[in-house]
This record gives structure tokens, C-alpha cells and sequence, in this order.
């Protein structure tokens, strides 16, 4: 349970900047608005993070990392590190 | 067809043309699609049995092929790819694909593709098929998992979708056949270029590849724009034609990234358009799909691991107790076979095939169970979809070692093989990373080892359960296993120190979902690999198992016959009795021969280790390939006993030492088990590790670090134990 409200306040932290998929809750739903590194969103665009498509954090691997995040409506599941994550920005 | 070809100068006119078709050559069928999209199902169902694994020209990637009987004169040869997202290849495995497709001159280039479109994700597997398409190849869409699509509610207007792709869609469902048929009637016809463009190179970027179209002479432009795009790693361009490239894109300030970008979220923005006009969603299922609940169970924190290790288990349990029976019954008639030709016929070339051929060909065919059992267990977490969780559960845990998750994969096959395994190291896409695991995997057992492994632990640990449910055995086993798993991450964990490279990984991987396996798959992954065994290392051990016969039936000068004479003269004054004598004949024969020369000038370096020369002779052998051993050491036991001496363990216990004392003591065995986890004896690894790496140091130090680690860690442990 702790972990869980150390993790949530960070969330809220970073969420006056900017928000990525990597500061999604578990089961919480975020809309793609960009994708920040260059070289890494060709791999993501590929495999379907596509600006506009929603993206939903499933599950983390027991060790809090990688991520488990379920792509647009079709819910197809993609394995991505945290620190990929951080480069999907969510929309407000 | 037939109409042309009842008319001869028709059939003429077009021969150029329509050869392949006509029957001139076989049509070639490349299939292409998105991993998990069905793809190796569908090319099971069209071929059968009737495939071979090759390599790619160049590359070592396999090259799976096979003939499919199309129409009743109709045969077509099917060109398995690898899965793949994109014609713009992240890693070395969707080179091949690029290679294949850029090159219309090549003698292997498709007539046309066939595109495994998963009807679930048609939004991102049709990315891949309208780059295919603008690149002018004549396609099939083979749209796949219709079934599970209906029960999720997709309903697809296939004119519609067929009209605005411009290719035939066959609506299908791989995994039991449906749909085949009528894939295999429109793949007979010929097809032409799909007349549709889905997107075009805009005006800003048509100079420069114009230029290139007409330089090199290519049939489209969004061909040119690829070969700007990928000049570097395309294979089959020369020097001066990159160099020609690298100068052009660079006055047109060309930039590779940002115009694939755009290329991208461009055919996304117009599939999204066609997908809006001919599918409907009508959610019949509203609970969580099942998959995603299987996967909280399987990737749970603690019940992850736990159900992990447990596999694993189960695995060796298989390999080892389950495995017995049929290997007991293949050694028990082997034996019984040679025993029965030597009760009834006599002769050196009899002793050549008993001792040299038959005792050879055992060593082969006794590890077809277990290799059968572990390629058969591999083949079922692979296609469950398991295997994917199990990278991502491990990906976290391999970091800190310089390894990924998808380190994960090459090490478990490595248990199998360590020659597809480091084949299969491609799909890790950073540089270091892949160097890692390239030169750690050997450390994992391979099957090769299992012969070692088995007959050793057999030899020294008791058949009893601990603890009422292990097996002794199965736990020494495993302790093996582990023993190489640990060695490998340590390695790896040095290897990550000293190794330098500033270059980023990735880890974006597809979860499939989670499905039954295919028996018929499982099924031939398995006939494949135990023929590939038998074929391959088995030519290798019978070949070495004759001629070790030769070199241990065979002396230099009349050395044997002078040793035979002196135990002969010393056995009246010792009161030796017949058996006795005959054995100690056998033994002095056996070390006055060539091979026994070989193994007394190696004696002196194994002897700390607590080797003799005999097993000096079955380590030399087994630097071609590991299971050797058993095959050598099988040889080298039988010149000199009775050939009704029974099981290749039965000769191992009667072996005795100088003092008459049993030679196989538990210090022995062990320190020989650990030299074999260790120790690099493996042409073939070394071979395809060159291959892989392009450069000769890295086998050099994989040979040197392994075979020193084995030297020291046996070292310790006979001096430990003994």
C-alpha cells in the first residue's frame, strides 16, 4: 500500500508539467498525443502507439518494471519499459 | 494455364512472362506478416511435412522453405519470412526480408506475397501490407483469426476492404484450415500489382528519388525512397553504389528518421480511413478478454516466478526420469543386437561393426527421447505464448547482468542448441546486448551435454527419491543446469563491465495472446529437430566412433603385440586366471595402440583434474562436439571387454583403477560433469559465433575463457572431493 501512495504522489507531481504513459495508475486509460524520442517512436509507431489511439497501463512485471500497457480499442497488449514509457506523452 | 498451353506458340509468347506458372520453374510464394499473426501455422498447413530449414544467402538466418500442391499440376515453393512490423527493419532478422524484396534481379525474388493479416490488430498489420503493396508486389491478403474476430464483435466488409486495397482477401483461420483451400485457388492464378497506392513520396522528396529510380533502374519510386532510406544495410549494393547513395541523400539533405515518421502516421491517418468505412464493432463481449487474465496469474510477483521455476522443473523431471524408459530400451536392444552378431559371426570387420559402428550409432539414437522431450516442451511454451511472458517477468532481473528479457529466449534455447540459439540472439536489437548474450549462451547446457550428464550422474548418484517426490538424479540435474545458468549471468555481469558502447535498448514487444498449442506445430518442430540430431551430429559421431576404434584396435610397430607377450609371461608366476588375463591383455593392447598413445601424452595436464588417458582420449574427441564423449568413451570401454558385457553403465562400474578399485568414484564424475558444463567443445558454436559476430576474436575468447574455466572449476572440485 505504500508503494502504491509514493508512486501516485509522484504522479501528481509531474502532472502539472507534462504526463507519460509511465505515470499511468494501474487500469488507468490515457489518449497518445506525442511521442518524444525520435529514434524510439518509429519502433512505437510500428507496433501501433499512434497519436489519438487510447492506451491503458494493464500491468507492471513483479519488479515494478517493464510495463504491461493495452493498446487502443482492438486491446492488444505490448511490453514496454518504464523508461520507453516515459516517452509516450499523454494527453491532458 | 491449360488453354495456353495446348497452344504452342502462345505458350512461346508469354514463356518469358509466365514461365514460372507454366511449369518452366515452380512459382515462388513469399509469406509475410506480423509476428503472431499466423503466419507459421499457415505455412505448416500448406506444405506439410514437406519443408526443409535452409540459410539465407549471406545470413544465417533460417530459411524456411517447402512446396505447397496448389491445383492438381500446380506446385508452388513457399518462402517463410520472419515476423516483422515493418519494411523498415529494427533488427538483423527483418534484413533478410529487405533483401529479398529490393532485389527484382535476385533468383529468388517472389512471384508474389502472401500477408498474414491478423483480423484482430488490422489497423497495425495492415501498415505493414500497404508498404508492401507501394512497393508494387503482387499480394494476397490472408486474413487470419476470422473466428476470434466474429466472437469479438469485428465485422468486416471484405468487397469493401478488398476494393479499396485493390489485392483478394482470403477470410481464414490458420490454425484449423479454414480458408485454405480457397487461398490455395487464388494463389494459383497470376496476379498482377495491386493497382491501389496508399501513400506516395510527396513532391519535396521526388527529385532525389527519381534520381535513384532511374540510376539504378527501379520499377517504383517508393522503392527508390527505400533504398535512400536503407542503402547501409542493404547487402546485395557495392561499395561505389552506397557511396553513391550516402552523396545524394546527403545534397539533398535528406532526413531518414523524421520522412519514416511521417511515412508512418501518413498510412496510419489513411487506414484509419478505410478501416472507418468497412469495419463495425458490435461488442458482444464485455468481460475482460481471458488472456489478460491468465495474465495476472502467470506474471504475478511471487506466483510469476513460482510458476516459472516450476516449468523449468517439470522440464528437467521430463528430460530425465520420463525420458528412461524408451533410452533403456533402445540401449538394452542395441546391445542385445551386437551381442546376438557377435555370438555368430567372427572377424575383424565384424569387431569394426560391433565395436566401431553399432557402439556408435547407440551413442546417437539413445538421446532421441530427451532431445524429443525438450524441443517438444520448448516448442509448447513458444507456442502458447508463455515464452513472452517469461521475457517480460525476466527482463528487470537480466539487466543488472548486461543482459534483456530478450536475452531470455536465446538462453533457454540454449538448452536445446547453442547454435540457434545464438542465431536467434538477432531479434535483440542494441549492439552490446546482443554481443552478451552471443557469448554466454554456450554456457547454458546444451542437449549436447545430456549424454555426458546422464551417463556421469547414473553412474554416481543413486536412483532414490529425496524427500519422498525428487529423484536424486533429477536434482543432481537440475543442479547442472543451474550450475551453467548461474556461470553464464556472471559472465555476462563481467562482460557488461568491460565492454564499452554508448547505445540504447529496446524493449517493445508484442504480448500474443495467449492460445493453445498446435499439436501439428509442436509436432514438427520436433521431427525436425531430432532428424537434424540424428543426420547431422550423428554423421559426425559414428564417423569418429570408427575411426576411434581403428586408432584403439591399432598400434604403432609390434608395441601391442610385445605388451600382450608381456602379460602373458608375468600370468603363470601372479596366478591370474583366465578372465583375468584376457582383461589385463585387453587393457595393455588398448594403451600400446594409437589412441592410447594420444591419451598418455595428454595425461600429464588432466591428471590434476583426475583423469587417466582413456578419458584423455574422450575429451580430445569431444573438441569436435561434446556428445562424442559417450559414443568415444562406449568405444574405448568395449575394445576389451566381452560385447555381452551389457549397457555402456554396466562397463563404466567395472572399469577399475590400478588398485582394483571401482575408477568412476563421485570426485571423478564430478569433476568431469563440471568440466563439461564448462569447457567450449563445440565446432559448430564456434563456427556460427564467427558468423554472427563477423570477427574471429570473439570465438577466440569464447574457446579460451570457457575451456580455462572448466580446467580450473574441475580442478577445485576433484581436489575438493578426491
Amino acid at each position: 500500500m505504500a508503494l502504491f501512495r509514493r508512486s501516485s504522489q509522484k504522479v501528481a507531481a509531474s502532472a502539472a508539467t507534462r504526463r507519460t504513459a509511465k505515470d499511468l495508475r494501474l487500469g488507468e486509460t490515457g489518449t497518445i498525443c506525442c511521442l518524444e524520442d525520435p529514434e524510439m517512436a518509429l519502433k512505437l509507431l510500428e507496433m501501433g502507439c499512434v497519436p489519438g489511439v487510447k492506451v491503458r497501463l494493464s500491468g507492471r512485471a513483479p519488479l515494478g518494471d517493464p510495463l504491461m500497457l493495452v493498446l487502443g480499442d482492438q486491446e492488444y497488449t505490448l511490453s514496454v519499459r518504464a523508461n520507453e514509457a516515459a516517452t509516450i506523452l499523454l494527453k491532458e | 494455364m491449360a488453354a495456353i498451353l495446348s497452344n504452342p506458340s502462345a505458350a512461346e509468347a508469354v514463356a518469358s512472362q509466365a514461365g514460372a506458372a507454366a511449369g518452366a520453374r515452380p512459382m515462388r510464394i513469399a509469406l509475410i506478416g506480423n509476428p503472431n499473426s499466423g503466419k507459421t501455422s499457415l505455412f505448416n498447413q500448406l506444405t506439410g511435412l514437406n519443408q526443409k530449414v535452409g540459410n539465407f544467402p549471406g545470413v544465417t538466418v533460417d530459411r524456411k522453405s517447402g512446396f505447397a500442391q496448389l491445383t492438381h499440376t500446380q506446385r508452388a515453393e513457399i518462402v517463410d519470412l520472419p515476423g516483422t512490423y515493418s519494411l523498415y527493419p529494427k533488427s538483423l532478422d527483418e534484413r533478410v526480408i529487405t533483401d529479398l524484396l529490393y532485389d527484382k534481379s535476385s533468383a529468388s525474388y517472389p512471384d508474389f506475397v502472401v500477408v498474414t493479416v491478423d483480423a484482430n490488430n488490422l489497423r497495425r498489420s495492415l501498415l505493414l501490407f500497404t508498404q508492401l503493396g507501394d512497393l508494387g508486389l503482387p499480394a494476397v491478403l490472408a486474413l487470419n483469426m476470422m473466428d476470434v474476430a466474429e466472437r469479438h464483435g469485428v465485422n468486416i466488409d471484405l468487397p469493401a476492404l478488398e476494393q479499396e486495397l485493390g489485392v483478394p482477401i482470403i477470410p481464414m483461420n490458420a490454425r484449423n484450415g479454414i480458408g485454405v483451400a480457397a487461398l490455395k485457388i487464388v494463389m494459383a492464378q497470376r496476379l498482377d500489382a495491386p493497382p491501389v497506392r496508399c501513400w506516395e513520396p510527396d513532391d519535396q522528396l521526388l527529385p532525389m528519388v527519381r534520381q535513384i529510380r532511374y540510376y539504378f533502374d527501379l520499377h517504383n519510386d517508393y522503392l527508390a525512397l527505400h533504398y535512400a532510406q536503407q542503402f547501409r544495410q542493404i547487402g546485395f549494393l557495392s561499395a561505389d553504389d552506397k557511396a553513391y547513395l550516402q552523396e545524394l541523400t546527403q545534397q539533398y539533405g535528406f532526413d531518414p528518421t523524421a520522412q519514416q515518421a511521417s511515412e508512418t502516421i501518413a498510412r496510419y491517418a489513411r487506414i484509419n480511413e478505410i478501416l472507418l468505412e468497412t469495419v463495425t464493432v458490435t461488442r458482444t463481449e464485455t468481460r475482460e478478454p481471458i488472456s489478460n487474465r491468465i495474465d495476472r496469474v502467470l506474471t504475478h510477483r511471487v506466483g510469476g516466478y513460482l510458476i516459472f521455476l516450476a516449468i523449468l522443473f517439470l522440464l528437467f523431471q521430463a528430460i530425465f526420469a520420463w525420458a528412461q524408459y524408451p533410452m533403456d530400451w533402445i540401449d538394452q536392444g542395441i546391445s542385445a543386437l551386437s551381442a546376438t552378431i557377435q555370438d555368430n559371426f567372427h572377424g575383424p570387420l565384424i569387431r569394426l561393426l560391433t565395436e566401431g559402428v553399432l557402439a556408435g550409432l547407440g551413442g546417437v539414437l539413445i538421446f532421441i527421447p530427451q532431445i524429443a522431450l525438450l524441443f517438444g516442451f520448448l516448442a509448447i511454451l513458444e507456442e502458447t505464448g508463455y515464452m513472452a511472458r517469461v521475457t517480460f517477468l525476466m527482463d528487470k532481473l537480466m539487466r543488472p547482468f548486461g543482459l534483456s528479457g530478450k536475452s531470455v529466449v536465446p538462453l533457454i534455447s540454449g538448452l536445446a542448441c547453442a547454435v540457434p540459439a545464438i542465431m536467434g540472439a538477432r531479434t535483440i536489437e542494441s549492439w552490446k546486448d546482443r554481443m552478451i548474450t552471443i557469448f554466454v549462451t554456450p554456457l547454458m547446457s546444451c542437449s549436447a551435454r545430456i549424454p555426458v550428464y546422464t551417463v556421469l550422474v547414473a553412474l554416481v548418484v543413486p536412483d532414490e527419491a529425496a524427500w519422498g517426490i525428487f529423484n536424486l538424479r533429477g536434482v543432481a540435474l537440475m543442479s547442472l543446469y543451474l550450475l551453467g545458468l548461474f556461470s553464464a549471468l556472471a559472465s555476462a555481469w563481467v562482460l557488461k563491465t568491460v565492454l564499452k558502447a554508448r547505445e540504447r535498448s529496446y524493449f517493445i514487444m508484442e504480448f500474443p495472446v495467449y492460445q493453445w498449442p498446435r499439436w501439428k506445430n509442436v509436432g514438427l518442430t520436433i521431427y525436425q529437430k531430432v532428424q537434424a540430431f540424428v543426420l547431422q551430429a550423428g554423421k559426425v559421431i559414428v564417423a569418429i566412433s570408427v575411426l576411434l576404434w581403428v586408432l584403439a584396435s591399432y598400434g604403432p610397430g609390434q608395441q601391442q603385440e610385445t605388451a600382450e607377450a608381456r602379460v602373458r609371461q608375468e600370468a603363470p608366476a601372479q596366478h591370474w586366471g583366465d578372465a583375468e588375463i584376457s582383461r589385463r591383455v585387453a587393457s595393455a593392447r588398448l594403451e600400446n595402440s594409437y589412441a592410447g598413445s594420444f591419451g598418455r601424452a595428454l595425461e600429464p595436464a588432466i591428471r590434476p583434474l583426475g583423469y587417466d588417458w582413456k578419458i584423455g582420449i574422450a575429451l580430445l574427441t569431444s573438441f569436435a562436439a561434446r556428445e562424442v564423449f559417450v559414443g568415444t568413451i562406449s568405444t574405448i570401454y568395449s575394445v576389451g571387454q566381452d560385447a555381452d558385457m551389457g549397457t555402456l553403465q554396466q562397463k563404466l562400474q567395472a572399469e577399475k583403477d590400478v588398485n582394483g578399485q571401482p575408477f568412476f568414484t563421485p570426485a571423478r564424475a564430478f569433476s568431469l560433469l563440471v568440466f563439461y558444463v564448462f569447457a567450449m567443445q563445440c565446432m559448430s558454436t564456434l563456427a556460427v559465433t564467427y558468423r554472427e559476430t563477423q570477427n574471429w576474436k570473439w570465438p577466440l575468447a569464447q574457446l579460451l575463457y570457457m575451456t580455462g574455466l572448466a580446467y580450473v572449476a574441475a580442478f577445485a572440485v576433484y581436489q575438493a572431493l578426491a
